[in-house]
């Protein structure tokens, strides 16, 4: 475990800044993973109130561990309510109670469209991912999403090999023509940097990019020719707080 | 009235080749007792439904039980794939096994539909998506406002296995902690079996305690530890070491095997 004098690593900037994205945040829902560390280190270091919503059923969980499994029993023990699966879904995310989701994905598309189905042919697939769990109507429903992926051109694809999850379709107007009561991803957090919507076309592009990184490594790493914005934001580096209570965090 | 009975009994009893089974659990209580008694009983052409098909449904894959996966998200929970459902998907190992996958909120409303008796759930959800033209949802218009909304068909499976933390000696059952859709999977089901960590002379009430009525089950089978490498909430920790292990041990199919005879197969049965 490196201690907190060690420069950040990539992943530690994407989760620290997963985590500042939370600050002002009610609640958030989570999967595993970098997610669930960034929203737990969220809670230490921005907000104590933020309620950490997982799909388990777990509102309001208050992990001191990092969980390995949605269904740790830590989640439950410390939850404010601990909900059936029906009502998670159909009373607390598909009406929009939960402000932010957490989303993570095998490919992300231009339009932050998801794929967590297959990679390759659906009848017959190359690689056969999970499925798509609570992600289409958690996209769907909450009020804003912000995906967690690591920065390359096999995760951000031209192309999706499955549309497992919507964010903004093929374009504007979409999520309204489908129905949508959320507002869709307003950010993607990767290593290299932070991806956002284009206000008129929807478009991800690069508004932020992490220390030590350059645009034209982003650029490489993206499978479309992505659009930079005129003066993209430099993250600032993690502070001594967050980066030694993630690493508190983690050896726990 | 449920029959208290053992596990061997029950399984015999209960499950038959060729059945849909839905062995639920979200993450916690899931009956993995029960799930190696039907391995152990040798059942065949299983239509396995579950939202979250976990360690215990790859291993009934990969030992050839299943013809086919009713499921919503087929993954080892936090740690990545399922080796052997990949196996069957990608490569149709042992035999190719047929996929009918749903989102959660999908599978979630088409059991509470099945316990409801009723044909059919109505939800948002599925649209945009490239899932909704290739599984069994249609959209339906709000009778009241024209909303477009979606319709997924009820889940009523021949047979529900669930495990929970203790049944009295009526068979009444009560679980607590994270209920998943337990409740939902018995009632949904034409024939339900339930394995306990313990008979008790009364039930005390707990918090967020789910009480299933003994008389919508059909068998109640003591099974101490039997939903490990899950767990039973203050009773049993779960074993999140054996998922890593299953993560490495499921890759191979030979390994996979021999481990499955061995820890498996060869157990001796629950009295």
């Amino acid at each position: 475990m490196a201690t907190s004098t060690e420069a950040a690593t990539s992943g530690e900037v994407q989760t620290v800044v997963a985590a500042r994205r939370l600050e002002h945040a009610n609640s958030v829902f989570i999967g595993v993973g970098r997610p669930s560390t960034a929203a737990i280190l969220a809670r230490m270091v921005h907000n104590p109130h933020l309620v950490l919503v997982y799909e388990s059923g777990t509102i309001g969980a208050k992990p001191f561990r990092i969980p390995l499994s949605i269904g740790d029993g830590e989640l439950a023990e410390t939850a404010d309510a601990v909900v059936s699966v029906p009502e998670m879904f159909n009373y607390w995310i598909g009406p929009g109670r939960v402000q932010i989701a957490f989303l993570g994905a095998a490919q992300v598309d231009r339009f932050g469209n998801l794929n967590s189905t297959v990679i390759g042919d659906y009848a017959h697939p190359k690689t056969r991912l999970p499925g798509a769990g609570g992600a289409p109507e958690i996209a769907a429903c909450c009020q804003e999403v912000v995906v967690i992926a690591p920065h390359s051109a096999r995760t951000f694809v031209e192309q999706l090999d499955f549309r497992t999850t919507v964010g903004y379709g093929d374009g504007p107007g979409d999520r309204a023509r489908l129905g949508f009561h959320g507002r869709g991803p307003t950010a993607v957090v990767t290593d290299l940097g932070v991806l956002e919507p284009d206000p008129e076309t929807c478009e991800l592009t690069l508004t932020q990019i992490h220390p030590g990184v350059d645009v034209d490594s982003v650029r490489a790493a993206t499978g479309w020719d992505l659009n930079v914005v005129a003066e993209p934001q430099s993250t600032p580096p993690p502070t001594d707080e967050e980066l030694s209570s993630l690493r508190d965090l983690l050896s726990r | 009235m449920a029959e208290l009975t053992s596990l061997g009994e029950a399984v015999a009893e209960i499950v038959r080749d060729g059945d849909s089974i839905a062995m639920e659990g979200f993450t916690h209580l899931i009956p993995f007792a029960a799930g190696h008694e039907i391995l152990r009983q040798g059942r065949r052409q299983l239509e396995l439904v579950r939202m979250t098909p976990d360690i215990l449904y790859d291993q009934m894959i990969g030992m050839g039980a299943a013809r086919k996966l009713v499921f919503s998200y087929g993954g080892n929970p936090g740690v990545g794939s399922l080796h052997r459902f990949r196996d069957a998907v990608e490569h149709g190992w042992p035999h190719p096994i047929e996929l009918e996958e749903h989102s959660h909120a999908g599978m979630a409303n088409r059991y509470a539909a099945g316990a409801a008796r009723l044909p059919f759930a109505v939800m948002r959800g599925y649209v945009g998506t490239d899932l909704a033209p290739i599984t069994r949802v249609r959209p339906i218009a709000c009778p009241f406002t024209g909303e477009e909304l979606v319709a997924v068909p009820a889940l009523r499976p021949d047979v529900a296995i669930i495990h929970a933390q203790e049944a009295d000696r009526e068979g009444n059952v009560q679980l607590w902690g994270i209920p998943g859709v337990q409740k939902e999977a018995v009632l949904s089901a034409d024939r339900a079996l339930v394995t306990v960590e313990r008979i008790v002379d009364e039930l005390e009430p707990r918090p967020g305690g789910v009480v299933i009525p003994g008389w919508v089950i059909d068998a109640v089978a003591e099974a101490p530890g039997g939903s490990q490498p899950s767990y039973s909430l203050g009773i049993t920790v779960r074993d999140n070491d054996f998922y890593r292990f299953w993560d490495k041990l499921s890759r191979d199919r030979d390994e996979f095997e021999s481990w499955m005879r061995q820890h498996v197969l060869t157990e001796v049965r629950t009295p």
